[in-house]
């Protein structure tokens, strides 16, 4: 991931007020282009859980394939503060945080000293036992049948009260929560913290030796992924009006890790995003005309990643890299002409 | 009483016994010398020594602190530091980047969230001293993957001594370089003596004593000779060794 100074000392970039401009929008066209209203707050959701899931495989080189655990944890945890506690949206949402970040910390305790195969292999386990719990601890979340009726709460601000029923409605607040959400983790990942987090991915070992409590730094970044994934599945449940297990399966977990890889979380911030993107408009599109358009886009997955594994990502930079020497008439800059 | 000592330090992979039993004592400002046969231990020993490997048995002190078993990042913080034999850098990051990341002031600051790196300029200046220091200077923003093998050489010390350590650990830092390189190393280390109290792996012997104020020799996970260079150069171990010229 290599992003000039100029850009990692900015608080608002370029790409985030395209983001801002496009999703900002995207209710006015959406239709236009034969798609429709829901799609833009599904696509949304991911987003915000893909960024957060990018910090742990992107930006520090875990990979989890039980990140759709948290997913539905947040999910149910967002239900059960609205039926048991108090149906506030500032407060569910909260509590979906919190408890999700919670149940990652706890998580993260067994699996923050572990490396490659066998951290991914302990987060296919704790996946598991996530999904295994929640189909079986049927008084809470209600088994295979789900938790329904969650409401999509209004917004309060002080004596404001804005409806989020409608998909429009409840579209824009995910994109409030995505723009928030899309500049702290900016800001996060160009800070001395995930500095260290992209040596980790490096060399872990010699980031120890270098002097940072690298266990530390896996533990607080798998939290923060979590805590993330929370917040994304409090807005899930508000989305589909309820909480399931689905989400919480192996399937889906390795559909994230799919979706991340495709736009190119390895190089990327905005991996994640070009690959939640792609996801949906391929259901969409390719789902109209056939059936099996998840072999289609597993097929495409093979491909990219044989030819180019740095995904959507990567052949956006590679465009931009060779166009901008082009018209400068200049190599490229040592750094790549060398590498 | 010495910087930093080992005592009786014993260290097994499974059955293999690797470090029999070793003792060393490295004293302030000195430089300390440690050679012997591939595979004698001498790695293991650093990894011992620096906390990557707990030892089985033994112990270590420095400044007068029990430090055996310790983690690598406290050890790091008591101001102790590393290079490797095999070449440990940040493969994506330029060669200021690996040395910023190693500043005691960055480190410091490792989980903040809201300081800008990139804008920190006193950072950027301490980070490019050091590389001017091992003689990296405008080469500051080329990406490691395209340094030469001598520049990374250089560029592992540099991240070592980025961490301001008052003991440093350098594991066969001649390893595949050329004469010009390796009169250019032994300048640096000459240079680096005068602040720093260095401990160095070599198995470059002409290079090894003209540098060191006292040399361990290991062989089967003990340390049979030790002594100063000239004491040394009679000693039958390393009289039989391929020392060349030099004996
Ligand atoms: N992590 C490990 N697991 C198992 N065996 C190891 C490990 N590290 C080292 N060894 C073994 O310990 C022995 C000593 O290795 P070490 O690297 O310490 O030798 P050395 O003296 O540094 O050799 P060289 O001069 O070749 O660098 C070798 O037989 C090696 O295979
Ligand atoms: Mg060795």
């Amino acid at each position: 991931m290599e992003d000039d100074t100029k850009q990692t000392t900015a608080w608002l970039t370029a790409p985030i007020l395209l983001s801002y401009a496009l999703f900002g929008t995207l209710p006015f066209w959406i239709e236009a282009v034969g798609l429709y209203h829901y799609l833009g707050a599904e696509i949304l959701i991911w987003v915000i859980f893909a960024l957060g899931y990018n910090l742990l495989l992107g930006y520090t080189g875990l990979p989890s394939f039980g990140h759709g655990a948290f997913l539905g944890i947040g999910a149910y945890a967002f239900g059960l503060a609205q039926f048991e506690v108090w149906p506030n949206l500032w407060f569910c949402l909260a509590a979906a945080v919190v408890v999700t970040g919670l149940f990652g910390a706890a998580t993260a305790l067994f699996l923050s000293h572990r490396r490659g195969i066998y951290f991914a292999l302990m987060t296919i386990a704790f996946g598991q036992i996530y999904f295994f719990i929640a189909s079986k601890w049927t008084d809470v979340t209600h088994g295979e049948d789900g938790l329904l009726n969650i409401a999509r709460l209004p917004v309060t601000l002080g004596p404001v009260e804005l409806p989020t029923a409608g998909n429009v409605e409840f579209y824009y607040l995910c994109f409030a929560v995505y723009a928030v959400l899309v500049v702290v983790l900016w800001r996060l990942t160009n800070s001395p913290y995930g500095r260290v987090l992209r040596a980790i991915k490096q060399n872990e070992t010699r980031v120890a030796f270098v002097g940072y409590p690298v266990t530390l730094y896996k533990w607080s970044v798998f939290t923060l992924s979590c805590a993330v994934a929370g917040l994304a599945g409090g807005l899930f449940a508000m989305a589909q009006e309820g909480a399931y297990i689905n989400v919480m399966s192996l399937q889906w977990s390795g559909i994230i890790v799919l979706m991340v890889l495709i736009g190119g979380g390895f190089v990327s911030f905005w991996g994640p995003v070009l690959g939640v993107v792609l996801y949906f408009v391929a259901r969409d599109v390719l789902g109209a005309y056939t059936e099996t358009w998840l072999l289609w886009f597993g097929l495409m997955f093979m491909a990219l990643v044989m030819f180019k594994p740095q995904g959507l990502a990567g052949i956006w930079q590679d465009l931009v890299r060779r166009t901008a020497s082009r018209r400068r008439r200049l190599p490229a800059p040592a750094t790549e002409a060398e590498g | 009483m010495a910087l930093f000592e080992a005592r009786g330090l014993h260290k097994r992979f499974g059955a293999q016994v690797v470090l029999e039993e070793i003792n060393l004592a490295f004293e302030a400002g000195q430089l300390s010398g440690i050679m012997g046969p591939n595979g004698a231990g001498k790695t293991t020993c650093f990894n011992v020594l620096t906390g990557r490997y707990k030892p089985d048995r033994g112990s270590v002190r420095f400044d007068g602190a029990d430090i055996t078993g310790m983690a690598p990042h406290r050890i790091v913080a008591r101001g102790i530091s590393r290079s490797f034999q095999i070449m440990n850098l940040f493969d994506e990051y330029s060669a200021l980047d690996n040395v910023v990341i190693a500043l005691p002031q960055v480190r410091a600051r490792g989980f903040s969230v809201t300081h800008a790196l990139d804008a920190d300029t006193d950072a950027r200046d301490r980070a490019e001293a050091v590389l001017d220091r091992v003689g990296l200077k405008g080469r500051e923003r080329v990406n490691v993957r395209s340094l030469s093998y001598g520049e990374r050489r250089a560029l592992e010390i540099g991240v070592a001594l980025a961490t301001e350590p008052r003991l440093l650990f350098v594991d066969e830092p001649t390893a595949g370089l050329g004469t010009g390189a390796t009169a250019r190393l032994a300048e640096l280390i000459r240079e680096l003596k005068r602040h720093t109290t260095i401990v160095m792996i070599e198995h470059d012997m002409r290079f090894l004593f003209s540098l060191a104020d006292r040399i361990s020799v290991i062989h089967w996970g003990q340390v049979i000779a030790e002594g100063t260079p000239e004491e040394l150069r009679e000693n039958p171990w390393v009289r039989r060794s391929n020392l060349g010229g030099l004996a």
